[in-house]
């Protein structure tokens, strides 16, 4: 099977691997107590939360693990809501957030608080303007922006935007899940939320870092791990697998982005010429280097997974009917662009360019035999 | 999570979506040489029905597709700009779903 879903999650990356054997045994004890075996997995989980840190631009003391990314946004999200009741209880975020931030704004507008969505161009992108202009309104308590898009690679311009939250005096937070360990993270963040199993980490390892300084209190009960800030037992084997994976991917970036980002302009240019009636959506340059999303018009999105599938290949769709809630994603919907007959292209390290030239082969077949099983010449 | 507001919230006046591309509007407004009716049907039907039929109509004639499939409020307009017609404006139809006015151009 040629798998191209890293944008759901990375496959393990080999060093993550390695780790996490070796911290099965060596990491297992529990880092809040004395005795030598603990002090052992204390010191492991206090190396990899600062090899974790380097790599985002934090500092040690201000990272903590969580159970995964989504649980790093909701601490993230509703802790510094939070902390900020007394600034106001407004919060600023953009249309095509991950669900995890959207839902957590849907938490804090159930308790009373209110929720501004600034939308987006055609390519996926938030006006700098225009979200600074929300982001200045009186009572603004939070501003949550994404490094880039999960569904269709747009950047977004989080350092100009955080340099408007900088003057306003509002916090941001940067949802950098699908840009950690593939590009630098954007200077101006308060308060960052990361996944590991985007990176190539194992699951259940999500990354919540809050800038000194920056008002944070956390919505659960209280709970002294991790710096108060999320709940439980650390898993310390994943944790330093996680780190691992990382900072490989951070060693790897400058060769293997340009390699995949080479890969997904292929795709960008190809799959118009050889598809009809196709729409490549999101930034064709400022993009995060493996995801490439297109939609085929008059083809059902669910019939073409299928179909991909039967080939050997595993990609995602935004359509409506390959989503539980038979709506498409609210990001192409947020877009205006075509939500039908989407698929979504996410490179893994190490993708086999040959994996690629056999989609793009493939594809023009099996959206001719769809749209022909639909009566559409 | 940012979606279209339902019918039944926006009938009290015209509204815009956030991307800008949708103009949603109370009342359909009787300028339809032909109407499509795509009710129950799933996407991509309601396009395809539209691609099929729009060329019976007269060149700056206005057809309305009536569809209840949330795909179609996005995909119509997309469908337009892909295809350079025009997208007059969607309207809420009170039963539920949407009267979608596209006008042929060419």
């Amino acid at each position: 099977m040629a798998y191209l879903d890293a944008a759901s999650t990375e496959p393990l990356h080999p060093a993550a691997r390695e780790a996490l054997l070796a911290t099965l045994d060596a990491g297992w004890a529990d880092p809040a107590r004395l005795y030598g075996t603990a002090r052992r997995a204390r010191l492991l989980l206090d190396q990899a939360r600062a090899e974790v840190a380097g790599v985002l631009g934090a500092r040690p003391d201000e990272v903590s693990f969580t159970s995964s990314g989504t649980q790093a946004v909701h601490l993230g999200v509703l802790g510094t809501l939070n902390g900020r009741r007394r600034a106001g209880r407004r919060l600023v975020v953009s249309a095509v957030e991950h669900s995890s931030v959207l839902h957590a704004a849907q938490v804090h507008e159930r308790d009373g608080g209110t929720v501004e969505t600034v939308g987006v161009n055609l390519f996926g992108r938030v006006s700098p303007a225009a979200f600074a202009a929300a982001v200045a309104e009186p009572g603004t308590a939070l501003a949550c922006l994404q490094t880039a898009n999960h569904e269709v690679g747009t950047l977004q311009p989080v350092a100009e935007v955080a340099e408007a939250c900088q003057q306003a005096g509002v916090p941001l937070l940067v949802d950098a899940a699908q840009s950690a360990g593939r590009l630098p993270v954007p200077p101006g963040w308060s308060v960052l939320a990361a996944s590991a199993h985007k990176w190539g980490g194992p699951a259940g390892v999500g990354v919540l870092a809050v800038r000194k300084g920056t008002r944070w209190r956390s919505p659960y009960p209280e709970d002294e791990r991790e710096n108060r800030r999320a709940p439980g037992f650390e898993n310390v084997p994943a944790v330093v697998a996680a780190a691992a994976a990382l900072r490989a991917r951070a060693a790897e970036e400058a060769t293997e982005s340009a390699r995949l980002s080479a890969l997904v302009d292929r795709i960008r240019a190809e799959v118009p010429r050889r598809v009809p009636d196709v729409e490549v959506v999101g930034d064709p340059v400022e993009r995060l280097p493996h995801l490439v999303t297109f939609s085929c018009l008059y083809v059902s999105g669910e019939t073409l997974l299928t179909e991909l599938d039967k080939e050997g290949f595993a990609v995602s769709s935004g359509s409506s009917c390959t989503a539980s809630t038979l709506r498409p994603s609210h990001v192409l919907e947020a877009m205006g662009v075509l939500t039908q007959g989407n698929v979504r292209v996410s490179l893994p390290r190490g993708v086999s360019a040959g994996d690629v030239d056999r989609f793009l082969t493939v594809l023009p077949d099996i959206v001719r035999r769809i749209r022909k099983s639909l009566g559409v010449q | 999570m940012w979606r279209r507001k339902p019918p039944p919230q926006s009938t009290t006046g015209p509204q815009h979506a956030a991307d800008g591309l949708a103009d949603h509007q109370a009342r359909p407004k009787n300028d339809a040489s032909l109407t499509i009716d795509a009710l129950g049907r799933k996407c991509p039907i309601p396009i395809i029905m539209l691609a099929d039929q729009i060329n019976s109509v007269g060149l700056g004639a206005v057809v309305a597709v009536l569809a209840d499939d949330p795909a179609a409020v996005t995909d119509i307009p997309a469908w337009c700009r892909l295809k350079s017609h025009e997208h007059v404006a969607s309207y809420d139809l009170p039963q539920g779903g949407w009267s979608i006015h596209v006008r042929r151009k060419y």
